[in-house]
């Protein structure tokens, strides 16, 4: 038996909806667009209800939502929206003007990929976008990660004075229900207290202007403000983390490691691909092979130094891609871990393989065959004849 | 991951396949179960042949590819079997369940499947469902007789779980809930190998 | 008059700064056309005011009563919008705003 007022069945989609009806934001501003419509669609039932106080802004498109997001919060609000792919490109002009104004503004975010072609599912094509946009960014595994990671979202992003976008994999975790532990409402409001800025734009006693032209002689120095923050943000998220795993019970990090302490070789990826690579981790244990597992959860700030101290005591790793940064040479994630590794005296060998894109299924025996490959690849003649393994694309 | 079980739905547009898995899920998980719902996202229209799956465990479910080879599977339709697979996966010891007026005897034979060592059960959903609610709404008697398969859930405690969901639901139409409950209840009774 | 700038340490967060700053940057000195407001052709009705780009057009209790040079930057919309000027068709003793060379003011 179980608290039926506490733990319920959510899609990812409720389960983030859930979450920002908790928080009753000051003003929520979107538009809709798949994967992602459920959730302002479900937020816009509370508002209806009275279940919130947000003033729910209906606009005509995802660069309005932004703008009208980056208003609200510039003038002192606490302030959310939520989007993907086509919607996020769409918003993509505003989302550094976002993080320069230093608003703390949460999004929902959910992976889908970019057209064309046309495609509705998931990759992360949409986030690696905009991974440059000065917003923090954290991926999800499940639904309950997603409502946690919604909740400290708000904490972390006022702290930092950085947005944030929490993203799901589309539709696989977007609309899967799944079990869902919450948090009781008064906990919530208790644990994220009022919005409190420094500054406003609506502060009649202490008067700003936000956003002036800055020329050659000042926007280097204002930008180097804006890219310490988010350096500094990275104490910040610990500190939440920390945070919410001694009152709510749920430990978070940069990254989850799964299996690692004597891992030999292991797989590094973002979103609900680990969740099904963990099974892969658990048969191969079985049979006595060292393998683990690092989950990435938050790609900006890019955790270097931790992740690159995890992952140096392996023999091979392979770096796993859900979007590609063609000929880059490697795929983002792979790109700039292995960058954190660079220079370091113990690194391991690396593999990158782009996978799932545009929403492709990836099973646990795939990710086992990649395993099998990285086990094959700790001897030192093995070699890949390509830096990039497109795994699951026909030929 | 041994004690987890993988179901599939099959359906046509419109017929609950979606709702059914979502509500079987819930049902599952009042019960202390781990689960997930959910669809096939393809072309939305009535009465395309669609897919929707369960995963139920009594520990947390990490999973999240499709489900290729499923425990059971249910089937509301049974012109489906024409034109979909709906065997597919499926191997020694699986089990699946059809709503049909025929005997699975008859089926196994017609589909030339027995020796495939499928568990083939059928119930008449869609009679039972014409009887107690008055339409041919095959979802939720399909989703007693899965209960009666799948064997761990307690259908006393679904049907309680099921009442207060539909009381939600259908809070103006009392009839519609007793209808729905009785259509469970007979087809969980009544579901045969 | 070269100001020291100062280091992104120094900057507060986000791009902004005190509002009203603009009241300190004196654009006086851009003017190469001055207007000159004569009062007894003047009627008050604070076109002028309305129309002035730079917020330079004093008013106290809704009469004109002169302009803010260390700001006007002499573009002349004043003048030209002016009612009365095109009243008597910019005839120079009748108007209520003329404008005049800014360097017969420098000597």
């Amino acid at each position: 038996m179980v608290d039926k007022n506490l733990t319920v069945a959510k899609t990812g989609n409720e389960a983030m909806a859930e979450a920002m009806r908790q928080i009753n934001p000051d003003v929520v501003a979107a538009y809709p667009i798949t994967p992602a419509t459920e959730i302002a669609q479900i937020f816009a039932g509370f508002v209806a209800d009275g279940l919130v106080h947000t003033e729910f802004v209906r606009v005509e498109s995802e660069h309005s939502a932004m703008s009208a997001a980056v208003g609200a919060a510039a003038a002192g609000g606490r302030c959310m929206t939520a989007t993907s792919s086509q919607g996020l490109m769409l918003m993509s002009e505003i989302l550094p003007i976002a993080s320069a104004l230093r608003l703390p503004i949460v999004m929902p975010e959910v992976n889908r990929t970019i057209a064309g072609p046309i495609n509705i599912h998931c990759d992360h094509s949409d986030t690696m976008f905009v991974r440059d946009s000065g917003w923090m960014q954290v991926y999800c595994e499940d639904a309950q990660e997603a409502y946690d990671s919604v909740l400290m979202g708000i904490k972390i992003a006022e702290k930092a004075m950085l947005p944030m976008m929490v993203s799901t994999d589309g539709f696989i975790i977007s609309h899967c229900m799944a079990r869902v532990d919450l948090i009781p409402d008064e906990d919530v409001t208790k644990y994220l207290g009022q919005y409190k800025p420094e500054t406003w734009l609506l502060n009649p006693d202490k008067k700003i202007t936000l956003g002036g032209l800055d020329l050659q002689d000042y926007y280097f120095e204002h930008k180097m403000v804006a890219i310490d923050a988010m350096y500094k943000s990275k104490a910040i998220i610990k500190e939440c983390c920390e945070e919410f795993a001694g009152k709510f019970g749920r430990n978070y990090d940069f990254f989850e490691s799964y299996e690692m302490d004597d891992a030999e070789t292991a797989i590094l990826a973002m979103g609900s691909v680990c969740g099904t690579a963990k099974v892969a981790v658990d048969n191969l244990r079985k049979d006595g092979k060292k393998v683990g597992l690092v989950r990435m959860r938050v790609f900006r700030p890019f955790p270097a130094e931790e992740l690159a101290k995890t992952l140096s005591n392996l023999k091979t790793l392979a770096i796993m891609d859900r979007s590609d940064a063609m000929s880059a040479g490697e795929a983002p994630l792979a790109i700039e871990t292995k960058a954190a590794l660079y220079g370091r005296k113990k690194q391991p060998k690396t593999h990158n393989y782009v996978f799932g894109l545009g929403g492709r299924d990836i099973k646990v025996e795939e990710i086992e065959d990649v395993y099998k490959e990285m086990l094959d690849f700790t001897q030192p003649e093995k070699n890949f004849d390509r830096k990039v393994t497109y795994l699951g694309v026909r030929e | 991951m041994d004690n987890l079980a993988e179901i599939r739905w099959h359906g046509r547009g419109g017929q609950g396949a979606k709702t059914a898995a979502l509500l079987f899920g819930e049902a599952a998980m009042s019960l202390g179960q781990y689960i997930q719902a959910f669809p096939e996202y393809g072309p939305e229209r009535m009465g395309a042949p669609v897919q929707s799956f369960n995963r139920i465990s009594p520990e947390p479910i990490t999973l999240h590819c499709g489900v290729t080879s499923p425990d059971i599977v249910v089937v509301l339709d049974p012109t489906l079997i024409a034109t979909v697979d709906v065997f597919q996966g499926l191997n020694e010891g699986d089990s699946i369940i059809i709503n049909t007026e025929k005997t699975s005897a008859a089926i196994s034979e017609e589909l030339n499947i027995k020796d495939k060592g499928i568990n083939v059960y059928t119930v008449n959903a869609s009679g039972i469902s014409k009887e107690e609610i008055g339409r041919d709404i095959p979802n939720t008697p399909m989703l007693g007789a899965l209960v009666k398969i799948y064997g761990k859930l307690d259908v006393e405690h679904v049907l309680v779980d099921m009442k207060s969901k539909l009381e939600k639901k259908f809070r103006h139409k009392p009839e519609v809930i007793e209808g729905n409950l009785k259509a469970i209840k007979r087809a969980y009774g009544e579901v045969k190998s | 008059m070269e100001n020291k700038k100062m280091g992104w340490k120094e900057l507060p967060d986000a791009d902004s700064m005190s509002a009203g700053t603009s009241t300190e940057f004196k654009t006086g000195d851009w003017r190469s056309q001055r207007p000159v407001f004569h009062k007894e052709n003047c009627i008050h009705c604070l076109r002028c005011w309305v129309m002035c780009p730079d917020v330079s057009i004093i008013v106290k209790d809704g009469k004109v009563m002169g302009y803010d040079y260390d700001h006007c930057k002499g573009c002349g919309i004043c003048a030209s919008e002016c009612p009365i000027n095109k009243k008597v068709e910019f005839e120079k003793d009748k108007c209520a705003i003329t404008m005049a060379d800014e360097k017969e003011f420098q000597k």
